[in-house]
């Protein structure tokens, strides 16, 4: 998401962004906006029943229609971005620093240390996700913090193996045997030494997971088992307005649309990104 | 066969078969240990200090979680099951019916798949950079980057409501009469065929390039050969062995489809009994279902790596 920023532009017009991508990110800012503004921009209370209607159609004064009570849409999908993009944001985050932190400790320590978390994390990743988060809600429930936690762990294993491969090809450079040689520790080889190096590709890596953490999440609550009612991400109001479906209600379709419209836009600005910051073999 | 691709299959064998053992371990630490008391949540709020014990007792729940985990191993490798909390009928019972269900519909979206998502793959790879090859690769990217459900209310939208070929959800248990059997199909199998095909195609193209790029093909062209010789009798059977591990491994994502396609359409498989079972809370239910999904879900990797051993040439 901050790849730009946060990325080594020594040199400005290298980092050329295509146009595609430019739109990719317009929807990814204009979303987390959405996001940031919540309350303010939604019309209605969430809650509030306003329209004598129900799955009614889009008007003046219902933007984006109405759900399968009488409840304003469009205020739904506002805060249902709070919802999808806050916990996806939060597990991703987690995600990734774990898997990281753990991937250049186990690059630069080696030894049994790697290869014991080497194993028991590829075992972790060869569970299904969407069935390793059902055992899991039904054993510990489903309140947003036990989603965000779950989220964090699924997605490590992956962010681990990404992070370590990288962090194995600078672990062997000369300037690590040389830190090394200093006496420095562990904490400044992975921080100053290693982490500068991967992170380009890491905060690509970070991307896409942030993709796949949507796709499940949403998979959950379609399923009635992520975020619970009265609060609903936008995969619950999918799953709450799903009779709407035969009659192509847009209670039912514009949250589908919503989910497309940001998924679609991180990997559209992923893969528009300059070879330079996503390349994983330098 | 030499010797040492006999030892490279018995290793990755040995290899799948630790994995199933810490699966095991996971799925019984994630379902036994986390949650307060089973035999509380079984009896309810109100039950008596001495009922609860009794019951432990009878479930052997005051044993360690040592032994208990190897009882269970040792129950479920002789089929043994465990009896379900929801309505005390064995699990293997419920569970028998319903994954022939399920391994129907898997079938029969494999048999249309693979050879749709090869035709499209071999095509796109052959003509790569036309209009043609973009248009399939926007909908695939497109088909991988939303959840599963979006792709089957796409499904219904299209199919049911602009078109009207198809009933909108509600899927009776008609499946006598073969119009009924193809309508009661019809929409899981081209939700799945989609979420699976996009990963086909995606991984056939890249491996049909890669053959493509290759220094023989160019020889080959350098010889005068003609296209079609040279995707057909060279690159082709040189991409085989990667394009079966392709398929293997893109069969894998039926997994993570069927549980939201079975739920979404009602369809009586073993994903709806598991989504079910999470509902009520109905565990040995849970772990059974969930060593299942995990067992036909490494046995496709495994399968997809054993090919990939298989087809080397280099290891022959």
């Amino acid at each position: 998401m901050t790849v730009e920023t946060s990325s080594t532009t020594r040199r400005r017009p290298r980092y050329q962004i295509k146009v595609v991508g430019m739109l990719g990110l317009a929807i990814i800012v204009f979303w987390l906006i959405v996001a940031a503004l919540g309350p303010h921009l939604a019309p209605y209370p969430i809650g509030d029943i306003v329209d004598q209607d129900y799955f009614g159609p889009m008007s003046r004064d219902f933007w984006l229609g109405s759900d399968y009570l009488g409840r304003d849409m469009l205020s739904r999908i506002v805060y249902g971005a709070r919802y999808t993009l806050g916990i996806s944001l939060a597990a991703v985050t987690m995600a990734c620093t774990c898997g990281v932190v753990l991937g250049m400790s186990a690059a630069v320590a080696g030894g049994w240390f790697d290869s014991v978390l080497s194993r028991f994390l590829d075992a972790m990743s060869s569970i299904p996700s969407k069935l390793f988060a059902l055992v899991v809600v039904s054993a510990v429930g489903s309140s947003i913090p036990v989603l965000i936690f779950m989220l964090a762990v699924i997605y490590t294993p992956g962010s681990y193996r990404f992070a370590r491969a990288l962090a194995v090809n600078i672990a062997a450079m000369d300037y690590i045997t040389i830190a090394r040689l200093r006496g420095e520790k562990m904490f400044h080889i992975i921080t100053a030494e290693v982490l500068p190096n991967i992170i380009g590709p890491v905060l690509t890596d970070l991307g896409l997971r942030f993709v796949f953490i949507v796709l499940l999440l949403s998979g959950m609550s379609f399923l009635g088992l992520g975020v619970q009612p009265p609060a609903a991400d936008w995969g619950g109001l999918v799953r709450e307005n799903i009779d709407g479906l035969p009659f192509a209600a847009p209670a039912v379709i514009l949250p589908s649309i919503a989910i497309a419209t940001l998924t679609i836009a991180v990997n559209l600005f992923i893969d528009n990104l300059p070879v330079k910051i996503r390349d994983r073999s330098e | 066969m030499n010797k040492h691709i006999l030892f490279l299959i018995t290793n990755r064998i040995i290899i799948s078969l630790i994995t199933l053992l810490i699966i095991a371990v996971i799925v019984f630490v994630a379902t036994t240990l986390l949650p307060g008391d089973t035999a509380t949540i079984l009896l309810g709020q109100s039950a008596t200090p001495e009922a609860i014990e009794g019951l432990r007792k009878a479930m052997h729940l005051d044993e360690p979680a040592f032994t208990r985990f190897i009882s269970w191993i040792l129950a479920f490798l002789h089929g043994d099951l465990g009896i379900s909390y929801s309505n005390n009928m064995p699990v293997a019972d419920m569970v028998g019916r319903r994954l022939l269900n399920s391994l129907k519909l898997a079938s029969v979206t494999t048999a249309f798949a693979v050879p749709l998502s090869l035709f499209l793959g071999v095509t796109t790879a052959v003509m790569r950079g036309s209009l043609y090859d973009r248009a399939v690769t926007i909908f695939t990217i497109g088909v991988i980057s939303i959840p599963e459900f979006i792709v089957a209310t796409t499904a219904v939208l299209i199919f049911a409501v602009y078109l009207k070929w198809l009933p909108a959800l509600s899927l009776t248990a008609d499946i006598d009469t073969l119009a009924g059997l193809l309508r009661a199909y019809a929409m899981p199998v081209i939700t799945l065929t989609c979420v699976v095909s996009a990963q086909m195609i995606r991984m056939t193209r890249a491996a049909v390039i890669d053959a493509l790029a290759s220094p023989y093909v160019e020889m080959a062209l350098l010889k005068g050969a003609s296209r079609k010789r040279l995707v057909l009798s060279h690159a082709l059977p040189n991409s085989l062995g990667p394009i079966a591990n392709a398929m293997a491994l893109s069969l894998s994502y039926l997994l993570g489809g069927v549980i939201i396609v079975e739920t979404i359409f009602n369809y009586p498989g073993i994903a709806k009994l598991m989504v079910d079972a999470v509902t009520t809370r109905d565990l040995p239910l849970i772990q059974s279902c969930a060593m299942i999904f995990c067992l036909a879900y490494l046995l496709l990797v495994t399968i997809a790596d054993l090919i990939a051993i298989l087809s080397n040439p280099r290891l022959r």
